[in-house]
């Protein structure tokens, strides 16, 4: 009875008081700059969840962050840190456009999606791979690693997209490589059409997937299980038979496998085409994603539709308030989320276990 | 020996403190006492009466209760219900620092000390003495030199506390304690870490102390410390006081009644009466060939230093060998060796035979290794995981379907071991972290001798545990013992080795100095082994 109340208050506690202080911060903000907050936050809804377009705008939005949302928690759940989802995300991209310009464009279309979305989870893979190494191997920091390999991958993806001469890649005086000839997914303005003019693809049903594959493997399976333990106590991990560096790899893998998937969505889903800085900052939410999510993939899910929504909202208020204000609401979260998440509470308790032993 | 009560003492339930008022004499006097964490309830209507001048040992099982009410009494907690009074004054929920002030000083389980400053600066530490801008050195060597004279402590405040043994490190702890003028001395579990004769010394300081008019409370769950070194005790099981007697007129079987609710057989803490216990099984069940054997095995800790150096040894099926010492000598590198958590140096292991000198943990554990280690905190359980999960923790192998883990099979497992020894509460989906430390170890007991082994390693295997799961565990590897099972205990306790042992070996200085006959290994022998000291004529077996 007391364990499953507390077990409630360890999940729900986290994303409602930094709902409500999001709200109050929100009040705060738009009072600031004069105008009512019941008017600002109702065009916020009717922008995002009040027609078929913003509504759709969100759900494009919500499935890059469930990807890289996935990619944190994935990290998290092994007791890693991976903060590259930026480059990891751009990496699948690129990986995407690129395997959609080698098929030829007679590919069948289902063909032409698995391998195109292949090559985004494997190059993605590979990003985390190596930072998954250096962990195991030589104990080199995955937050250090990580951070860096952002401005490689970027540096690098930035290089063969604007200096590339080579007309098959790119479109002159552009940042974006020609268009794909196979791989693309249709949108659901193709398919219901009061989505229409909405970049919401059929992405969002290989992110869910995604998420459901995800769950499984964390508390269905063998490695699943060995991977939170390694997060969880790696002593004990390791006194299981676990080969704990070999989960490190395995896990900042997947991970980055997740992030790389994202690019799908973009280069696949809507624009069909690489460009540079296609979806900057979604990387990095993801950290704010599945911390709000509580590392659980239903939780990303929700998390990612939550912030998604704030983004396409802040288009939606750019009339009323500065449209930064959702950056900063974005911030408050983060830093409410941050306070009363149970990792962090999991420190507090251990020091209070230290008292009581 | 377990049949009269204490005469003229509150036993039982007679001595809850309901509605009692405290007496005046009382220096410390705890009623009502009610603390909760989360789903334990830690305290309910704890009470403690302590008279000034005495050495009060408040004893208990694991979990019954004792460190939440002692860190109640020096402000690290505040309860939920209840009332303190220190010296008359009512003091409920105040601060640490309120109760240092007020000459309450608690001396940790882990100590709290900086290894790489000396005594002096680790005594003075939080309240140095000023010249200017800089520490007075010189000053606080004679302040600390002074109170250390005035208490009969011989120490030189100008060591480094990383270069001092356990017990001196331990007196620094107590003589820090002194110097912030404490009068009431809590001590959680002091001997834990002490060899006998450190032990001995303990006893002496704490006697000056109560001789010198200060008041000392012991938490402890040795039952031969609390005869030997207190003049009143308090018995505490789930959380209530259940029993205040005074030593003079309580037996061990009393004590140890009131701490378990129930008789217990006394073999822990009476080494010397060996009266019906049989050391080792019938000569068919010991195996000749050896399940384990090491051989000049070198293992070496974090910083490269050497510590286990050219440790050999065998163990037979159907026998137990016990390995003695002073903890940090070795005996952890040695298990953990021997396990494959830590890579050996030089040397073999062989099981049964073969040679796993090599082998990773769980090749080790399909050969027939089972091993319950020493810290089940760290290693032993992954204390989120539900009992379930961790009942599987090492073999999470075999309980795979083709669609992943087998819940089915984990679940059946969980409920088999569960009832086969006794955890509680029987609920398999709670955290392993909600059950007390004797069922937490019980979990580790049940996973690891619960299913097919060859080779056990038990290190420190009822460390923290109550009597009643102490006795139990024994019984189990006596059981294994018997069945043909070759065991290595390693443990602190020399009364644990004694009572379970076919050998005794010591280790020392990251040796193995000694390995002697059960008959050949009596606790002065062994004691002077541990202290690195020889004895003059020890026969080796």
């Amino acid at each position: 009875m007391d364990a499953l109340r507390e077990r409630v208050a360890d999940t729900l506690l986290p994303p409602v008081v930094a709902l409500l202080v999001a709200l109050v911060a929100g009040d705060v903000l738009i009072l600031s700059v004069g105008q009512s907050p019941v008017e600002v936050y109702a065009l916020l809804l009717r922008g995002t969840w009040g027609n078929a377009y913003g509504f759709g705008q969100v759900l494009y939005k919500t499935t890059t962050l469930i990807c890289t949302g996935l990619c944190v928690s994935v990290g998290l759940r092994a007791g890693l840190f991976n903060i590259g989802g930026e480059g990891q995300l751009a990496a699948g991209g690129f990986a995407a456009a690129l395997a959609g310009l080698a098929l030829p464009a007679s590919t069948p279309a289902p063909l032409g999606i698995l391998v195109c979305t292949a090559a985004a989870v494997i190059a993605g893979g590979i990003t985390g791979w190596v930072p998954g190494v250096l962990r195991a191997r030589f104990g080199a920091h995955e937050v250090i690693t990580t951070i860096m390999l952002n401005f490689i991958i970027l540096a690098l993806l930035n290089w063969a997209i604007s200096s590339a001469d080579g007309g098959a890649l790119r479109v002159p005086e552009t940042l974006h490589t020609r268009a794909i000839r196979a791989g693309a997914l249709p949108r659901f303005g193709d398919l219901i059409p009061a989505f229409h003019g909405s970049a919401a693809n059929l992405s969002l049903l290989i992110a869910l997937i995604a998420a459901a594959a995800a769950w499984w493997y964390f508390f269905r399976t063998r490695a699943g299980y060995d991977l939170r333990a390694v997060g969880l106590q790696p002593d004990a991990a390791e006194y299981g038979g676990v080969n704990v560096g070999a989960v490190w790899v395995r896990a900042m893998t997947i991970s980055a496998a997740l992030a790389g998937l994202g690019g799908i969505n973009f280069v696949l889903g809507y624009k069909h085409y690489y460009e540079d800085g296609f979806a900057t900052g979604a990387g990095f939410l993801g950290i704010a994603v599945a911390l709000v999510g509580r590392n659980t993939p239903l939780g990303v899910g929700l998390a990612s539709l939550f912030f998604a929504t704030l983004s396409q909202g802040g288009l939606a208020i750019n009339a009323l308030v500065p449209k930064t204000m959702v950056d900063v609401l974005q911030g408050v979260v983060i830093l409410a989320v941050a306070a009363s998440a149970p990792e962090v509470r999991r420190v507090l308790r251990r020091r209070k276990r230290i008292a009581t032993a | 020996m377990n049949a009269e009560r204490g005469s003229g003492v509150g036993t039982g339930d007679s001595a809850d403190a309901h509605g009692q008022s405290p007496s005046p004499s009382a220096v410390v006097s705890m009623y009502g006492i009610e603390k909760r964490f989360g789903a334990v309830q830690a305290n309910r209507g704890a009470s403690l009466e302590v008279a000034a001048g005495e050495i009060h040992a408040l004893v208990g099982e694991n979990g019954a209760g004792k460190s939440t009410l002692m860190h109640i009494l020096s402000g690290l907690l505040a309860p939920d219900a209840g009332t303190v009074r220190v010296d008359g004054t009512t003091v409920t929920g105040w601060s640490t620092s309120d109760a240092i002030r007020a000459g309450v000083g608690m001396v940790h389980q882990h100590f709290m000390l900086v290894p790489t400053l000396t005594i002096a600066d680790n005594v003075v530490l939080g309240r140095e003495p000023r010249r200017g801008m800089a520490m007075d050195v010189a000053r606080a060597q004679r302040d600390v030199t002074e109170v250390a004279t005035r208490y009969g402590f011989s120490i030189d405040a100008r060591r480094r506390v990383g270069d001092l043994s356990v017990g001196e490190a331990q007196r620094v702890e107590i003589l820090k304690a002194l110097f912030r003028g404490a009068q009431i001395l809590i001590l959680d579990e002091p001997t834990a870490v002490l060899s006998p004769p450190e032990v001995q010394e303990l006893w002496r300081v704490l006697r000056a102390l109560r001789d010198g008019g200060g008041t000392i409370i012991l938490i402890t769950h040795k039952l031969d410390e609390v005869i030997e070194i207190s003049d009143r005790i308090t018995v505490m099981r789930h959380g209530q006081t259940v029993a205040r007697m005074d030593t003079p007129t309580a037996t061990p079987a009393d004590i140890a009644r009131a701490m378990v609710g129930r008789d217990v057989l006394l073999t822990v803490g009476h080494p010397s009466s060996g009266a019906g216990r049989v050391h080792g099984p019938e000569a068919s069940v010991r195996s000749a060939a050896p399940r384990l054997t090491v051989v000049d095995l070198e293992v070496a800790g974090a910083h490269h230093e050497r510590r286990v150096h050219g440790v050999s040894f065998t163990v037979a099926g159907g026998e137990i060998v016990g390995i003695a010492g002073v903890e940090g000598n070795g005996q952890t590198e040695l298990v953990e060796a021997i396990a494959g958590l830590r890579a050996a140096r030089a040397g073999r292991i062989l099981l049964g035979g073969r040679d796993i000198t090599t082998l990773p943990v769980r090749d080790r554990a399909s050969l027939g290794l089972a091993h319950v280690p020493e810290d089940r905190h760290r290693r032993g359980l992954v204390l989120d995981y539900s009992v379930a999960d961790n009942l599987i923790l090492g073999r999470q192998h075999a309980f795979v379907s083709h669609l992943g883990l087998d819940r089915a099979r984990i679940a059946q497992n969980a409920r088999a071991r569960i009832e086969q020894f006794d955890i509680r509460p029987t609920d398999p989906s709670l955290p392993a972290r909600a059950l007390s430390g004797g069922n937490q170890q019980k979990i580790v007991v049940a996973r690891e001798m619960g299913g097919e082994f060859t080779v056990l390693l038990a290190a420190q295997p009822t460390r923290g545990v109550d009597v009643g799961a102490i006795e139990f565990i024994h019984a189990q590897l006596r059981a294994s013992r018997d069945a043909g099972k070759a065991i290595l205990l390693v443990s602190a306790e020399l009364s644990e080795v004694l009572a379970l042992a076919d050998r005794v070996g010591v280790m020392s200085g990251g040796r193995l100095v000694a390995l002697l006959s059960r008959d050949a290994a009596t606790m002065d022998v062994l004691g002077l082994w541990m202290t690195g000291a020889a004895p003059p004529a020890a026969g080796a077996a």
